[in-house]
Parts: structure tokens; sequence; C-alpha cells
């Protein structure tokens, strides 16, 4: 219960800090963040959408470690864990890209520009959107974890060609790309023109998050496992 | 001379989160026709297909024996002699070239005398240049006999070995058990009364539900 | 040679019943006349002809190279092939059968492509050259194994493009990108990198996929 609150508080200091702290050019209070050029306003949306990027990493990436531990020790339950993982991921997915999406309108003045990040992330709502379909489209239980894993484990080695050498090929708008002309030695935005009050809150917001998809994880592959004895009941009557 | 014995320990398959059956123990070590019974359903052909490593069980194993080594997973197919309905023989050839496409891929001998032999016995010799698609399921099943004893293997899986054959057909099959079963472990899976009156041993899968 | 063998039995098979050859090839016309009506007398941009050559390779495999695995699980026969080969042999022969029908597949295509299109001309040719042998590679082998996975879930035949797109995306990415180079005549130098990537590709597609095959195989 302890955890519930202090995840309460810190969402909620990161949406109201991200939201309402000013960007002025000199920072002088703690509260006011940095002008970072190229960005001004818009920087903000980095508290909201970095996370829910992350988070479509992380469910990927559990995902795909729990498809790995089904085929070693053929648990179904551990194909539960995947499955909730997938889900979440799925959604932040979705949330990821249609921010992203947002954002752009704003910054690049259009929805819509195959950025090497809007690019990747559109590759992995692919791979989330093939694996629903392959698991919806298998009727055994056994069969759809085994396939499933397999290819969930196949994707996955793909994923490091779009995350990190795609940008590097080809010319990138994102913030942090390669040559994005504002930075001057590229690389991510976070490392040097965020100040600390501003790094507090970001990195405060990724703790947030990912605890708060811990959370909606457990409930969901919880949920899985009831739903699973309760249909095993209702069939032995 | 080839001594292969066959030991099931605790084996359990469960489809999903259903349970098919459950700690299975057995040991055949000598030489013999033994059976496998069950009502429909039970059980009988995923215990024939775990034997022969087609699927693996849930939990539990079950380990080959050849001359007192344990015989790699890799390795198992070449020992093996399985027939079972569901078996199906490539259709688009004669089954003069499913024998020549199936012995290069397992990579053994081309043997035209003992195959000619087999499908004497078989009585499929004068029919051996047709295509299998043209064949009544009578041939199909004993065509699936030669498949598998075409690579002398040292153990044999029958699943409901006499389905769709005629009386003739049968006695060949008899015969051929009899005669396999003095120096190999045949293993009959079945619910016919003459099948199973062959066999020494018998499993019944009932008694491992719960 | 066990993996030779069964490509030669799928070979044979191939040559009786016609399974993936017919359409493979009336896809690939199919494919070419859409573009060619929907341009008419346009003239269209070069990095858009590498595009479009990969989008007539992308759909005319998808159209064919599930048949490797697909037509033995329709017919009932993958349980022979159980009974006479190891995984790994079967996962060899069924990708050689692959690698050929891709070669064959994507020489038909940049020829006719050469043909129709005036504006597909190949300045450096030892590029281009390099580029279709190494995606063709990975073709093969990302469309084998999904071929495997598509064909265990009980052969539906649209999910076979949506398994394959993300898996060979980038692989299409890059190769695009390589062709254009390869049509503007960039010196090999240049590409260095974009080889190097399409190779690791390849070596990593063909690691993890002999890797997973068991567990496909195995029910």
């Amino acid at each position: 219960m302890v955890w519930k609150i202090f995840l309460f508080i810190i969402l909620a200091f990161v949406s109201i800090a991200g939201i309402s702290f000013p960007i002025v050019e000199n920072p002088q209070a703690w509260y006011q963040f940095p002008l970072i050029p190229g960005l001004e306003e818009n920087a903000k949306i980095i508290f909201f959408h970095v996370p829910t990027a992350w988070l479509t990493v992380i469910g990927f990436l559990m995902s795909t470690v729990f498809s790995i531990k089904y085929l070693r020790k053929r648990n179904l339950d551990d194909d539960a864990k995947s499955y909730a993982a997938a889900q979440l991921g799925l959604m932040f997915c979705i949330l990821a890209t249609v921010t992203g999406a947002v954002w752009a309108k704003f910054a690049w003045g259009s929805y819509w520009s195959w950025d090497p990040r809007q690019t990747s992330i559109f590759a992995l709502l692919l791979i989330y959107g093939a694996w629903f379909a392959l698991r919806s489209s298998i009727e055994s239980e056994d069969k759809r974890a085994t396939l499933s894993a397999v290819y969930s484990i196949i994707a996955f080695v793909t994923v490091p060609f779009f995350v990190f050498i795609m940008p590097r090929i080809m010319d990138g708008l994102h913030p942090g790309s390669a040559d994005d002309k504002f930075s001057p030695s590229g690389g991510p935005v976070v490392n040097f023109q965020m100040n600390s009050s501003m790094l507090l809150i970001f990195f405060l917001s990724l703790i947030g998050f990912t605890i708060l998809y811990y959370w909606m994880w457990r409930l969901g592959y919880k949920s899985l496992l009831y739903k699973e004895k309760l249909n095993k009941k209702l069939i032995r009557g | 001379m080839n001594k292969h014995f066959l030991n099931a320990e605790k084996l359990t398959k469960k489809f999903g989160r259903r349970l098919i059956f459950k700690d299975l123990d057995f040991k055949f070590l000598e030489n013999g026709i033994y059976g496998i019974t069950g009502i429909n359903g039970s059980g009988k052909s995923t215990l024939i297909k775990i034997i022969a490593g087609i699927i693996s069980p849930s939990s539990g194993k079950i380990v080959h024996n050849l001359d007192d080594k344990v015989i790699d997973e890799e390795k198992l197919h070449n020992y093996i002699g399985f027939v079972a309905p569901y078996l199906i023989m490539y259709e688009e050839f004669s089954a003069w070239e499913n024998l020549i496409h199936i012995s290069n891929i397992r990579g053994i001998k081309f043997n035209k005398e003992l195959f000619n032999s087999l499908l004497d016995d078989f009585l499929l010799l004068n029919r051996k240049n047709d295509i299998v698609k043209t064949y009544s399921s009578g041939m199909k099943q004993r065509l699936k006999f030669i498949f598998a004893l075409m690579h002398s293997p040292t153990i044999l899986l029958f699943d409901e070995p006499t389905s769709n054959l005629d009386n003739e057909g049968k006695e060949t099959v008899y015969r051929i058990i009899n005669r396999e079963g003095k120096n190999k472990i045949v293993i009959i899976a079945s619910n016919e009364r003459s099948d199973l009156e062959l066999c020494s041993t018998k499993i019944k899968l009932e008694d491992y539900k719960k | 040679m066990k993996p030779y063998a069964l490509f030669k039995k799928d070979y044979h098979s191939e040559l009786r019943t016609r399974y993936a050859i017919n359409s493979l090839v009336m896809f690939i016309i199919v494919a070419l006349s859409v573009i060619l009506f929907s341009i008419g007398n346009e003239k269209i941009p070069q990095n858009l002809t590498a595009g479009l050559l990969w989008v007539v390779i992308f759909f005319s495999a998808m159209s064919g190279l599930s048949r490797a695995f697909v037509s033995e699980e329709e017919r009932g026969t993958s349980l022979i092939l159980h009974l006479i080969a190891a995984p790994t042999t079967i996962f060899s022969g069924k990708l050689l059968f692959n690698l050929i029908l891709v070669f064959l597949m994507n020489i038909i295509i940049t020829i006719l492509y050469s043909v129709l299109f005036e504006e597909f001309i190949i300045r450096n040719f030892l590029l281009f050259f390099l580029t279709f042998i190494l995606s063709n590679i990975g073709l093969a082998i990302a469309s084998t194994i999904i071929a495997a996975i598509i064909s265990k879930a009980g052969a539906k035949g649209t999910l076979y493009p949506v398994l394959s797109f993300p898996i060979l995306l980038p692989l299409i990415l890059i190769s695009v990108m390589l062709t254009s180079y390869s049509m503007v005549g960039t010196s090999f130098a240049d590409a260095v990198i974009e080889l190097a990537v399409l190779a690791c590709y390849d070596v990593i597609m063909l690691t993890i996929s002999y890797m997973l095959f068991d567990f496909i195989w195995k029910d």
C-alpha cells in the first residue's frame, strides 16, 4: 500500500511540474527549465513521451524474456506473463506513437514524416500486431505459447536493427539523432542540454511510469491466470 | 547383436492444462511384442508418438538404449520403424520413388533386393511404379509397413497396425510382427482383440489418469 | 548430403505438383503489370524505382515461399519427415529449396524490371551484385523460418505476409537504400557499412533460425 501512495505522489508531482514549470533562457530558480534551441516549449513532452517509448521497449523485452523462459520450462504461466507484458507494451506503443505524432505536428509541421525513430516505433507496432494476429489464429494453448514465443524471439533480434542502426543510417529529425543540427555531437538529448531540475523530473517520471507498468503487468497476468482457472472450473462443472 | 531396450520414467503429458496421462513408468528390456490399450482419446497415439520422439512429454523422460548406450535424440529416428493411420506417404510419387527419396534423405544405401522383397511380402510388387494417390487405403497401409522396415530399425512402433486391412493383409502383418518380435521390440497400440492377442505385456492407459 | 536429398525430393515434388512455381510466375507478372499500368507514361524518380523493385520482390516472395513447409503440413506428410531426418537436416533442406527459389525468382524479376523500366540503370554493378546476393540470402532465411511457424499455426495464408513483414523490414529498407546507391553509382567504400549491416542480418537470422527450429518442429 505504501508504494502505491509513493507512486501516486511521484506521478502527481511529475504531471504538475512537467506541465507548469516555465521554460526560460537562463534558468535561475530551481523550478525553471532551460531553453533548448530547436525545441522550446515543445521540450516538455519529454516527461511523458519518452517514458511511454521506454515502456514499449520494456514490455517487448519482458515479453521476450518470458518467452525464452517458457521455451525452457514449458510452464504456461510464463506464457501468460509474456502475454500480459506484450499487451501493455502494445498499449504504450500506441501512446508513444500518438504523443510523438502530435508533438511532431507542432515541432516539425506534420504528424508523420518517416523519421528513423518514427519508422522504428512503427516497426514495433507492426511486430506487436503480427504477434497478436499469430496468437489469435492458434487454438491449442501449447502451440500458441510455443509459436508465439519463437516469433517474439525472432522479432526481438530484428529490433536492434531498427532502434540502433536505422536511425544512424537514415537522416533524422528527432532530437538526439546522429545529425541533429542543434546538438554539437549527436547522441541523446538527455545528457547535455537539460539542467538538473529537468533531469530530476525526467528520471522521476521514468521511475514512476516503470513502477506503474510493473503494477499493471502484475494485475494483468494474475487476472489471466484467474480467468484460466475459472474456465477450467466451469468446464469440469 | 543389436539389443534395444526402452525405459520410461514418470512420463506425464498434458495438452494445455488438460491431463492425458500421469507418472507412466515402464521398462521394455527383452525383445518381444508389447501392447498399449485404452479407450478412444486415452492417449494411445500420444504415448506412441512420445516413444518415437515426435512429441516431447510434459515431464518425465523416455530413454532408448542400444547395446547399453543411450541413443542420442538427434539420431533416434534411425532406429525407429513407425506405422500409424495418420502417417501419410508422398502421394504425388510412386511407391518406388517414395522409397528412393526416403532412403536418400535417411542417408542409407538404396537396397534394391530388400525393397523388392518387402514389396513382394506386402503384395505391392506389381503396383510399385503406380502413383500412391491411386492406391486404395489398404494398399497405402501396407506401403507404410515397407516404409517402417526399410532401414532395419531396432524398435517397431505400430499404432493400429491393422486398420483398413483385409484378412489377407492382416495375416501378412501378423506374420511380420511375429517374425520381428523375436529379435526386436515391437509395440502395438490398438483396441483390436486380434492385435492384442499377440502381445505378451500390456499397458492400460486408464490406470494412469490420476 | 541429407539436406540435398530433401531438396531433391522437394524439387521432384514441385515438378509433379507445380505447387509454388505457377503462382509465383503469375504473381510476378501481375505485380509488374499493375505497377506499369499505374505509372503510365510518367517518369518516376530513381529512389522510387528502387523501392518498387523491392515491393515486387517482397510480395512475390510472400506468394511462393511459404510452400516449403505449408505443403508438407497441409498434406500431412510432415510426420514422415519427423521419422526420417533430424530437425537441422529438415531446416537445411527447406532453406536450400527456398534459396534456389528466391534466386531464380529475383533473377527473373530483375531482368524483367530492367527491360520494362528505362530508369532502372545500375551504375555500380559490383555493389548491386553484392546487395542482390546478401539480401536474397536474408530473404530466404527469414521466409523459411516464418513459413515453418505459419505451417504449424494452421497454414493461414494471409498470416504469412503479416508475420514476415516486420521481420523483413530492416532487410528491405537497407536493400532499397543499397539499390538506389548502386543506381546513383555510389562508390563501394561509401556503402560498406550498409553492406555490413545486411551481412549481419543474414548471420543473425541464420543462427536464430537454427536455434529455434527445434521448438517449432517438435509439437
